[in-house]
């Protein structure tokens, strides 16, 4: 793909620059409309929510460290790990996707910003008045919500205290965010693709994008029934979650599944876009079997629907039921095996370096392939029902989003920092930040599966004496790895402030795109004259 | 300096000296601290195996992936000269990668349905055991005998809080286990008095949630005699790390005994309960059972300090409900407060302890209301019904 006169089109954008009247200061950013600022804007968030949800993760660390309580009551533990999760999921990982889409999709399909640039900014000023709201109720009487990042009825209605109110408004917030942003990129991809960008021509990065926004905006709703139905359960007298009233206990976590599972896959195609915008740069060859990765990626969604209670093989269903979401379930492997497949055929016969992003992308392929294979193992009901809600099922979704969805979002913020800063981030500091994260994650998360297997439940503030010395030292793995991440700040720190070598136009001997056109850093306004892509 | 040498040599052994420790370990001990138990039940042994072979599926299928990228990352660089190829996509290649992975999954979803089918097969049962959990203890009911307990955590509070040194069945311990004989099929029928607990014992490969207001029901056959722990699994509030369940598998011969004893003893208990209901008994006397009691299954919540969980639990010193009207405390000790955390505890405690509880509450950190509470006054509220 090429400009056709990407001379014209710089002299275009810098004449454009002169004229830009952006307000100064923090009216910037509180009334910008402009994908780059609103990009950095969710990304600054998203990086704050993680050392948040980070600190709330060691203090369960720090708890788990030895048996007995030390630190910690059992109600405050509760707490730590449902916001912990919460605040990961929705504050952390699904804004990094918003701001990366934000910042690359405009760039990558040649459009000048995204479509709905007033509603863009609203999606994301809504995110930090609704995290305020839902961390508040850790300083309230009686604590926040403490019946785990899933909330299951009846521990979130009937036995709940009042922060459920609180946590409620807060999700449906969130929801409405999600559901906004994910039309403002459903619309930028269908309507403001440069002339000549025809659907198998867009970056992976864009398709998954694409394909995830369809996601977004169909379960986000269920969840917002869910909380709703949560919230008048609790407060209005409905019974839809109670027995007693005729409800079923269960018909919630069916509902809370059918958002959870797409959501899970919400939280990983964009890692999938990134990483296979990376691996073919840095291979020097071009991806392997693009039309088998639009289509894999496109099965995984459709499948995400139709595997929602292999969450809840312990609930108690039917054989029948019990047979078809196994069946579903294992389906999965296929498409995904797809993608690791053409990954490491993309790197065969490459002419490869390994800088940053890189290095993040291979443990990428490796470690979620990992949390990929003991997701088929839960998959097997029989040995599911000795995994189920054990160390084994925390230590699979943590490969699969810490070292999945995180290291996805790490390798592409090394990857595109200089287009968007105009500066190199320091390959020193990345290769020990890579290098850091790499160990004491795998010192974190690993363990996890063999005190899962010999029996420790996820949870619990305090656990049998068997299980002490793993915990010790996961405990241990969790510190190196909250502080490994200090590194990162440190490079985004330097890149922000521009201290670093200037990079190219193209920064990668091996990029190819329409983001890689443009000067770096990116003028404020891009591509005010669509390119024309050959 | 001596004393620094044989240190030296001691960690140069070091490696030796566990490699000794690790097989002269049976293998059985090694295997359950960091992987599934294989269990104690045909069917355990079989899921087991499918645990295993999964595994093992696993790493070879990662094994060849990791192999051919590492070879890839090794020899294809650019450091080493590698000029890239520019081949792109192979439909043959496509196919051939889809269809193997298809296969294997045939392969595993075979064995693993088959199993699947036997474990949801309750019927024909020669024993059904009730299992009901509750905040936080676990309540068994025999279907065919006049037998049902509360089975609660034994682990005293002290070692919790790291007051006194942890004992080897730390957490893992009940007062009283569920007794089951050996070579019996038993249905268990598990549900749940307030929000979703899991029942969960590895060495029978049972996990199955116990939902209020429904009934699951699962089964199983044991073999060997033993004791075999496990514990809730499912998220259930504050002390859901503190409810084990432990199993004491007997001989049918014992297990006979062990019924007939249990029957005669909740026969005593009740003659004892209606022999206590006649009598008065001193501040002192109910004051001491009353501190027992409290200890044991109101502390949880209420705290020993009778403040509670402000915003969470209700403080109990000073409150109005145990500092008033005496027969609303009864009523809400005895047949709890719906919809809230607060049980029932007319089935938990005998009514002398709950007489002693209630007498305790009234006048303990500093509430000093004087007032006594005799059996017989719990016993009336009993009769009266809610």
């Amino acid at each position: 793909m090429s400009t056709e006169n990407s001379s014209a089109l710089d002299i275009n954008d810098g004449h454009h620059d002169d004229h830009d009247h952006k307000p100064k200061g923090i009216t910037r950013w509180l009334y910008t409309t402009n994908h780059k600022d609103i990009g950095t804007l969710y990304l600054l968030f998203a990086l704050l929510m993680l050392f948040i949800g980070g600190s709330l993760a060691m203090v369960i660390r720090a708890e788990l460290f030895q048996p007995g309580l030390q630190f910690v009551d059992p109600h405050f533990f509760n707490q730590m790990t449902t916001v912990h999760g919460l605040v990961m999921v929705f504050g952390a990982i699904m804004p990094a996707f918003v701001g990366l889409a934000n910042w690359m999709v405009p760039m990558m399909i040649g459009a000048p910003d995204m479509a709905l640039p007033r509603m863009n900014n609203w999606s994301f000023w809504i995110l930090p008045f609704s995290f305020f709201i839902l961390l508040s109720t850790l300083f309230m009487e009686g604590g926040g919500p403490a019946a785990g990042w899933t909330f299951y009825a009846p521990l979130s209605t009937t036995y709940s205290n009042d922060s459920t109110a609180f946590f409620v408004f807060s999700v449906h917030l969130l929801g409405i965010s999600s559901i906004m942003g994910a039309m403002n990129v459903i619309v930028t991809i269908f309507n403001l693709r440069a002339p000549g960008m025809t659907w198998m021509k867009m970056p992976l990065f864009v398709w998954t994008w694409l394909i995830t926004a369809f996601l977004l905006i169909a379960v986000m709703p269920v969840l917002a029934g869910t909380v709703t139905m949560v919230l008048t359960d609790k407060y209005f007298g409905t019974s839809f979650f109670n027995a007693a009233g005729g409800g079923d206990p269960v018909l919630f976590q069916h509902i809370f599944w059918f958002f959870g599972h797409p959501e899970v896959y919400i939280m990983i195609l964009p890692a999938f876009g990134i990483v296979s915008s990376i691996i073919p740069t840095f291979a020097r060859k071009p991806l392997f079997g693009y039309e088998s990765m639009v289509i894999a990626t496109a099965s995984i969604a459709f499948l995400s629907f139709i595997v929602w209670a292999h969450h809840m093989f312990t609930t108690g269903m039917p054989v029948a039921a019990e047979l078809f979401f196994m069946y579903t379930t294992m389906l999965i492997a296929v498409p995904t095996g797809v993608k690791v497949f053409n990954w490491v055929a993309t790197m065969w016969r490459g002419s490869m370096t390994f800088e940053t992003p890189m290095m993040f992308a291979v443990a990428f392929i490796v470690l979620f392939t990992i949390g990929g294979l003991s997701g088929l193992m839960l998959a097997i009901i029989p040995a599911d029902f000795q995994y189920q809600d054990t160390y084994f099922v925390v230590a699979h979704f943590h490969y699969v989003l810490v070292t999945g969805a995180l290291f996805g979002i790490i390798s592409g913020v090394y990857f595109w920092i200089p287009k968007w800063t105009g500066v190199m981030y320091s390959e020193r500091l990345g290769q020990w930040h890579f290098w850091c994260s790499l160990i004491s994650v795998n010192m974190l998360f690993f363990p996890m599966h063999f005190v899962g297997l010999a029996g420790m439940p996820r949870r619990i503030p305090d656990y049998a004496l068997q299980f002490a010395d793993m915990n010790a030292f996961i405990s241990i793995g969790g510190a190196l790895f909250g502080l490994s991440q200090l590194i990162f700040v440190w490079c985004v720190v330097r890149c922000m402030r521009r201290k670093g070598e200037k990079a190219s136009t193209q920064v990668w001997e091996g990029a190819h795109g329409l983001e890689w056109e443009i000067p770096s850093p990116a003028p404020y306004h891009t591509f005010q004259t669509p390119p024309n892509v050959k | 300096m001596k004393r620094y040498l044989s240190s030296l040599r001691c960690v140069a052994n070091y490696p030796v000296l566990m490699w000794m420790l690790f097989i002269s370990t049976p293998l059985q001990a090694q295997t359950e601290k960091y992987n599934m138990t294989r269990g104690a039940t045909d069917i355990s042994h079989q899921v087991y195996d499918l645990h295993m072979a999964i595994f093992y599926i696993c790493c070879v299928i990662g094994a060849i992936v990791f192999a051919l990228m590492f070879w890839s990352i090794i020899y294809h660089r650019k450091s080493k000269g590698a000029k890239a190829e520019q081949f792109h996509g192979s439909l043959k290649i496509e196919l051939l990668w889809t269809a193997i992975p298809a296969v294997i999954l045939v392969v595993m979803a075979i064995p693993a349905s088959k199993t699947l089918i036997a474990m949801e097969d309750a019927s024909k049962a020669d024993l059904t055991v009730l299992v009901t959990g509750s905040q936080w203890k676990w309540h068994y009911k025999y279907m065919e005998y006049p037998i049902e307990y509360y089975s609660m955590l034994a682990t005293p509070r002290d070692q919790i809080d790291n007051l006194a040194e942890k004992t080897e069945l730390y957490l893992r311990d009940v007062d009283k286990p569920l007794v089951l004989p050996t070579g019996k099929k038993i249905r268990f029928l598990v549900t749940a008095d307030d929000v979703i607990h899991a029942w969960w014992v590895p060495a029978f490969a049972i996990k199955k949630d116990a939902n209020p207001g429904f009934i699951n029901e699962t089964w199983t056959k044991v073999d060997k005699p033993g004791i075999y722990r496990g514990q809730c699994a499912e998220l259930c509030g504050k002390d859901h790390g503190f409810m084990p369940v432990v199993v004491d598998v007997r001989t049918p011969e014992e297990f006979d005994r062990w019924a007939a004893e249990q029957v005669e003893l909740q026969a005593q208990a009740k003659a004892e309960a209606e022999k206590a209901a006649q009598q008065t008994q001193s501040m002192e006397e109910l004051m001491a059972l009353g501190e027992k009691t409290y200890e044991s299954h109101c502390a949880m919540c209420h705290q020993i300090s009778g403040e509670g969980l402000p915003g969470a639990i209700p403080a109990l010193k000073g409150s109005a409900m145990v500092t008033q009207d005496i027969s609303a405390h009864i009523h809400i000790v005895v047949y709890g407060k719906p919809a809230t955390a607060m049980q029932a505890f007319a089935k938990q405690l005998t009514t002398s302890e709950l007489a002693a509880v209630i007498t305790y509450e009234r006048n303990a950190w500093g509430n000093n209301t004087g007032d006594l509470v005799q059996v017989a006054d719990v016993a009336a509220a009993i009769e009266a019904g809610e």
